[in-house]
C-alpha cells in the first residue's frame, strides 16, 4: 500500500475466522438467520449464559443479507423511554465492543445530525433532544450556523427549497464497518463452540403440543430445545412456518455508494423531510440511504425513482456531491412494524422466540438486541429492556411509536 | 420500476401511482362486538406473502381512481388488475 492509499488503516484479517461444521441432528438452541442479530444473539448466549450447544442457520452466507446492505449508522437518539433503553444499551456495548470481541470494527463516533426543515421538524427535534437528555442520552440542539460548523459541506443557506432550520446532534453516534461487526461476532461465537451453518435454509418448523420441537432445513431435520428467529425481512415467512402471524410488512430499502473521494464528510447527516442520510465510509465512499419503496417486496433491489428522489435531496443538501459518481446501488428487505419499533420476545408457541420488525434501523441495535434476546431465550422470559417490545402490545395498545425518530419514511 | 396497467388508463409508469396496501380488508361488520385481539388483528395485521399478493393502488397522477392488482412480491410480476368490487382473479 502507498502512503496515500485510502485503504490504509484497514485491519488485516486472520486467515480463518470460523469453522464450517456439518449440522448436528440436535441443538439446545437453533437460531434462524445468520445476520448481525443472529450472530450477536449466539455470541451472548454463549458468553453471558454459558449456552454453547447452539446452531446459527443461514440460508445464504453469513451476514449476506441486510447486514451487508445497510448504511452502518449507529445512534440512540430515539424519542420514547423504551427505545432509549434498548438503543442506548446497544450504544454502550458498541463503545466497548472491539475490546470485548478482540476484533477491529472501525467503530467511529463521529456524531449524527438529524436536520430540521420545517417548524414542525424543529419542534419535534427539540422535544427529542430534551427526551434524550432526560434518558441520559447525549443530545444537543444546533442552529443552522452550528450545523455548518459540525459539517461544513451541508448547505445551510436559507435560499433553498427546504432550508436547514437546525438539527439534533448526538456526538456519541457514528458508524462501524458492518462486515467486521458480523465477522467479529461470528469468530467469537464460533470460538466458544457455536456452530455457524451456511447454505441451510429453514423450510419448516415442527410444533407439537404447542411447543417447538425442530426445524426442517435443506440439510435435514434439526431438533431444537428452543428456536430463536432472527430472519429480518423474511420474518413473516419463517414465523408462518410455525403458524405464527406477525404484524409486519416487508419492503425494499435502497442505498448507494459513490466512488472513492478524499475525506469531505466528517459526520453523519440524516434528513427525514427531504429523505437522504449520508456518511463517508472509512475507505472514502459516500454512503447514502433512501426511504423504503412503498409497495411490499421481497426483492433485494428497488425502484429507480426512489434513488432519483434521494439524489435530488442529497444534491440540494450537499452541492459538493454534484461531482461524485454513483458506484453501485442495492436494496435490502426490511420488515416494518405498525409503530416503527421492533418485535422482540415470546410467541404463542412455547420455546419459539422472535426478533424482528427492526425495519430500517436494525444495525445500530446489533449488540444490544443480541444481549437482550439471548437473555430472553436463555430464561424463557423477556429481558427488561425488550419487554416493552412484545407482540402483545398490538393488543394492549401500548405501542412504542417511533415513526418520528426512526428517521426513514415508512 | 413498474409498468402498471391502470384498468381505466392503460399502462403507466409506477411514479404516477400511490400504493394502498393489502386489498379486500373489510371494515368489521359489527365493530362493537370485537374483542381487543380481534381489533388488533383488524388494525395491525396484514398479509405479507412472498409471492402473489392482492393489493390496492391509486392512479393519483392520472384518473385518480383506486383499483386492485395481484402482484408477485418476489418477482414483481403483475398477474392481474381489476376494478373495485370485482372478485380477486384466480392466477396461476
Amino acid at each position: 500500500m502507498s502512503a496515500h492509499d485510502p485503504a490504509d488503516g484497514l485491519p488485516e484479517h486472520p486467515e480463518r475466522l470460523w469453522s464450517s461444521p456439518e449440522p448436528e441432528r440436535s441443538y439446545d438452541v437453533v437460531i434462524v438467520g445468520g445476520g448481525g442479530h443472529g450472530l450477536a444473539t449466539a455470541y451472548y448466549l454463549a458468553r453471558n449464559h454459558g449456552i454453547t450447544n447452539v446452531a446459527v442457520l443461514e440460508k445464504g452466507w453469513l451476514a449476506g443479507g441486510n447486514m451487508a446492505r445497510n448504511t452502518t449508522i449507529i445512534r440512540s437518539n430515539y424519542l420514547w423511554d423504551e427505545s432509549a433503553g434498548i438503543y442506548e444499551h446497544a450504544l454502550k456495548l458498541w463503545e466497548g465492543l472491539e475490546d470485548d470481541l478482540g476484533y477491529p470494527l472501525l467503530f467511529s463516533q463521529r456524531g449524527v445530525l438529524n436536520l430540521a426543515h420545517s417548524l414542525q421538524d424543529v419542534r419535534e427535534g427539540v422535544r427529542r433532544v430534551n427526551a434524550n437528555r432526560l434518558n441520559g442520552v447525549d443530545a444537543e440542539w444546533l442552529d443552522p450556523g452550528e450545523v455548518g460548523e459540525v459539517c461544513p459541506i451541508v448547505n445551510v443557506s436559507p435560499d433553498v427549497r427546504h432550508p436547514v432550520l437546525g438539527a439534533t446532534y448526538q456526538p456519541r453516534a457514528g458508524i462501524a464497518k458492518h462486515d467486521h461487526v458480523a465477522w467479529g461476532f461470528a469468530r467469537a461465537a464460533a470460538a466458544m463452540g457455536v456452530h455457524l451453518i451456511e447454505h441451510c435454509e429453514v423450510t419448516g418448523i415442527d410444533v407439537e403440543g404447542g411447543r417447538v420441537r425442530a426445524v426442517q432445513t435443506t440439510r435435514g431435520r434439526i431438533a431444537a430445545g428452543r428456536v430463536a428467529l432472527c430472519a429480518a425481512g423474511h420474518s413473516s415467512v419463517v414465523a408462518g412456518l410455525a403458524g405464527v402471524e406477525l404484524p409486519l410488512q416487508s419492503h425494499s430499502l435502497q442505498a448507494l455508494v459513490s466512488d472513492l473521494l478524499e475525506p469531505v464528510h466528517p459526520t453523519v447527516v440524516m434528513s427525514n423531510a427531504v429523505h437522504v442520510y449520508v456518511s463517508q465510509a472509512h475507505k472514502g465512499e459516500l454512503v447514502m440511504g433512501a426511504g423504503i419503496d412503498a409497495c411490499n417486496s421481497y426483492r433485494q433491489r428497488g425502484a429507480f425513482h426512489i434513488i432519483e428522489r434521494q439524489m435530488a435531496a442529497a444534491l440540494e443538501l450537499f452541492p459538493v456531491f454534484a461531482r461524485a459518481h454513483v458506484l453501485r446501488t442495492w436494496g435490502g428487505v426490511v420488515d416494518v412494524s405498525p409503530d416503527a419499533s421492533p418485535v422482540v420476545g415470546l410467541t404463542p408457541v412455547d420455546d419459539l422466540y422472535v426478533n424482528c420488525g427492526w425495519g430500517t434501523g436494525g444495525f445500530k441495535a446489533t449488540p444490544g438486541v443480541g444481549w437482550c434476546f439471548a437473555h430472553t431465550v436463555a430464561h424463557g422470559e423477556p429481558h427488561p429492556l425488550n419487554a416493552p417490545f412484545s407482540l402483545e402490545r398490538f393488543t394492549t395498545g401500548a405501542l412504542v411509536d417511533e415513526h418520528g425518530a426512526a428517521a426513514v419514511a415508512h | 420500476m413498474l409498468l402498471i396497467p391502470c384498468p381505466w388508463c392503460g399502462p403507466r409508469d409506477e411514479v404516477e401511482f400511490h400504493y394502498g396496501g393489502q386489498a379486500h380488508v373489510a371494515y368489521p361488520e359489527d365493530p362493537g362486538s370485537l374483542s381487543d385481539a380481534e381489533w388488533a388483528r383488524y388494525l395491525f395485521f396484514r398479509d405479507n406473502p412472498k409471492g402473489p399478493f392482492a393489493e390496492r393502488w391509486s392512479h393519483t397522477a392520472g384518473c385518480r381512481r383506486w383499483f386492485n392488482m395481484v402482484r408477485d412480491t418476489a418477482t414483481n410480476e403483475i398477474h392481474a388488475v381489476y376494478r373495485p368490487g370485482e372478485p380477486r382473479p384466480v392466477v396461476a
